[in-house]
C-alpha cells in the first residue's frame, strides 16, 4: 500500500506491506535507528514514538495506520544542535545506564509532560508503566523527568514538535507484495 | 516477530465495514485500536487474512449525552473515556477502570469498544460495562440490535457479536452522585488483573439504598456479585456490614486457577477487594 507519512518533520512517500508494523518502517526503511525494539510482547516502551503529538508503542501500530500522519521519533526532537530539555535532564541527572530503554522513556516523559507539567513522583512513576528499564535505573530517570518539569515551560508536547515546513522524499517502492 | 501476511481494509463508515467483514469470511477480523491484535499478530497466534481497521469510523467515536444514559462510540480511545467529562460525571466507575488499563502508550491507541468485544476475560472494563447494566449496540448485515451486558459476554474472548457484526456503541445508565471505586490486584507494573472488583454504591441517609459490584476474572465472563449486592441494599454504610456482606463475593463465581493464582485464592481475593472497593465507593 502506498501510505505517506511525515517523520520527524520530513514527509515520506513509500510503499509497505500492510503487515509492516511502525517500528520496523521506521528502522528499516527510513533508517532511525534510534527507535529501538526491547522486547516482543509490546510490554517494555523501548520503541514509544509519537504520533499525532500521543505517545504509542511503534510496535503495536502498523505503518499502514501512519498514512497521513505526523511521526516523531527520539531523532526529531533536539533542535539546531540543542538537545531536548528532556534528554538533557536525562544527560545531568544520570537517568541512563546502558541507555537501551532511554529513547522510549523519554518519549513517554515528553508525553507525560504534555498532559501534567508538574507530575510528583507517583505521577511520574505511573506515567512511565509502559516503559521497562532492566538496570533498573528508575530512580534517576524519576529524578531526570521531575527536573525537566522544572526546567520546561508548560506545553511541549504536541504544538512543540509540529514542524511547518516540510521536506518531501518520494521514494520508490521496494517490495513488490502485499495487499493494496 | 512480523506477523504474517494479511490484506487490508480501512472502510470509513460502519456499513462499508461490515460489507468487508461479510466478505472476509471467517478469516476477517476487525480490529479497533489493535492493541492486543496486533501484538498477537505478530507471535501469529492470530493469521488473518483480512484485516478491517475500523480506526476511520469517525461516526464511531465520542461520549454523548442520551438523557437517562450516555453512549459512548465504540472507537473512542482509553485516554478519552480517561478524561470525559460526562463519563466522569454519569459513570464514574468507567473512568477508574479505564485508568488501571494497561500504560499510558496503549491507552492512547486502546477503545473502549475493542475492550468489550475482545472480552479477555482479565481486562478491566467487562465487569465494570456489566455492574453498570451497559447496552451493547451491534450493527449487522441486517441492521442493528442491542444486547445487554448479561448476554453479550459468552464465553472466554468469546461475545454475542456474530463475525460479520460489529459493536458500534455502548449505552451505559446513569448513575450520577453514586460513589465508585474499582480495586485491582496485580502483581507487576502494566499487568492483567489477577482479579478486580468494580463497585458502585448510592448512599441514602446513612444507608446503602443500590449497590452494583462486578468481578474481573473471575471466571470465563465478567460475574456479577448479586450476593454481596442483595447483602449491602438497606444496610448502614458501615464497615460491618461492608465486611458482612463481602464474603458473599465468590458465590456463584467458577474462577480459573492459572500461573498466577489458584480458583481458591482467588475467591479469597475476590473477598477481600470486594470489601476495599465498597469501603471507598461508600466513601467516594
Amino acid at each position: 500500500m502506498r501510505i505517506s507519512v511525515t517523520v520527524d518533520g520530513v514527509e515520506y512517500r513509500d510503499d509497505v506491506e500492510p503487515r509492516t508494523l511502525l517500528v520496523h518502517y521506521l528502522r528499516e526503511r527510513l533508517g532511525k535507528t534510534g527507535t529501538v525494539v526491547g522486547c516482543d510482547t509490546s510490554n517494555c516502551g523501548a520503541c514509544t514514538v509519537h504520533l499525532d503529538g500521543h505517545s504509542v508503542k511503534s510496535c503495536a501500530v502498523l505503518a499502514v495506520q501512519a498514512n497521513d500522519r505526523e511521526v516523531t521519533t527520539i531523532e526529531g526532537i533536539a533542535r539546531d544542535g540543542q538537545l531536548h530539555p528532556v534528554q538533557e535532564a536525562f544527560h545531568q541527572n544520570h537517568a541512563l545506564q546502558c541507555g537501551f530503554c532511554t529513547p522510549g522513556m523519554i518519549m513517554q516523559a515528553i508525553d507525560l509532560l504534555a498532559d501534567n507539567p508538574d507530575p510528583d513522583e507517583d505521577e511520574v512513576r505511573h506515567g512511565l508503566e509502559g516503559n521497562l528499564c532492566r538496570c533498573t535505573g528508575y530512580q534517576n530517570i524519576v529524578r531526570a523527568v521531575r527536573d525537566a518539569a522544572q526546567k520546561m515551560s508548560p506545553g511541549s508536547g504536541p504544538e512543540a514538535e509540529r514542524v511547518d515546513e516540510t521536506a518531501v522524499v518520494d521514494r520508490a517502492p521496494m517490495h513488490a507484495g502485499g495487499g493494496e | 516477530m512480523i506477523p504474517a501476511a494479511f490484506d487490508y481494509v480501512a472502510p470509513t463508515t460502519v456499513d462499508e465495514a461490515v460489507r468487508a467483514l461479510a466478505a472476509g469470511g471467517e478469516d476477517a477480523k476487525a480490529m479497533a485500536g489493535g492493541q492486543s491484535l496486533i501484538p498477537v499478530l505478530r507471535m501469529r497466534l492470530a493469521v488473518p487474512t483480512l484485516v478491517v481497521d475500523l480506526s476511520g469510523l469517525t461516526e464511531l467515536t465520542g461520549v454523548h449525552d442520551d438523557g437517562d444514559s450516555l453512549r459512548i462510540g465504540a472507537m473512542t480511545t482509553h485516554y478519552e473515556v480517561q478524561r470525559d467529562p460526562l463519563v466522569r460525571e454519569h459513570a464514574r466507575l468507567l473512568c477508574l477502570a479505564t485508568d488501571t488499563v494497561a500504560d499510558p502508550q496503549v491507552r492512547h491507541r486502546g477503545t473502549f469498544g475493542g475492550s468489550l468485544a475482545h472480552a479477555d476475560p482479565a481486562g478491566d472494563l467487562l465487569a465494570p460495562a456489566l455492574a453498570l447494566d451497559a447496552v451493547m449496540v451491534c450493527a449487522g448485515p441486517n441492521g442493528t440490535r442491542e444486547v445487554p451486558a448479561a448476554r453479550f459476554f459468552v464465553d472466554y474472548f468469546t461475545t454475542a457479536l456474530a463475525p460479520d457484526e460489529l459493536l458500534t456503541h455502548v449505552k451505559v445508565p446513569k448513575l450520577t452522585g453514586w460513589g465508585a471505586h474499582y480495586e485491582k490486584f496485580n502483581r507487576v507494573a502494566q499487568a492483567w488483573s489477577i482479579v478486580a472488583v468494580a463497585a458502585a454504591v448510592r448512599v441514602s441517609e446513612g444507608k446503602i439504598a443500590d449497590a452494583r459490584v462486578g468481578l474481573t476474572n473471575m471466571g470465563p465472563t465478567p460475574v456479577r456479585a448479586r450476593g454481596v449486592e442483595e447483602a449491602l441494599v438497606g444496610q448502614p454504610a458501615t464497615a460491618e456490614a461492608i465486611t458482612s456482606a463481602a464474603t458473599r463475593a465468590a458465590e456463584g463465581a467458577d474462577p480459573p486457577s492459572d500461573g498466577n493464582a489458584d480458583a481458591e485464592y482467588r475467591s479469597h481475593l475476590a473477598r477481600v477487594l470486594t470489601e476495599r472497593a465498597v469501603t471507598a465507593a461508600v466513601s467516594a
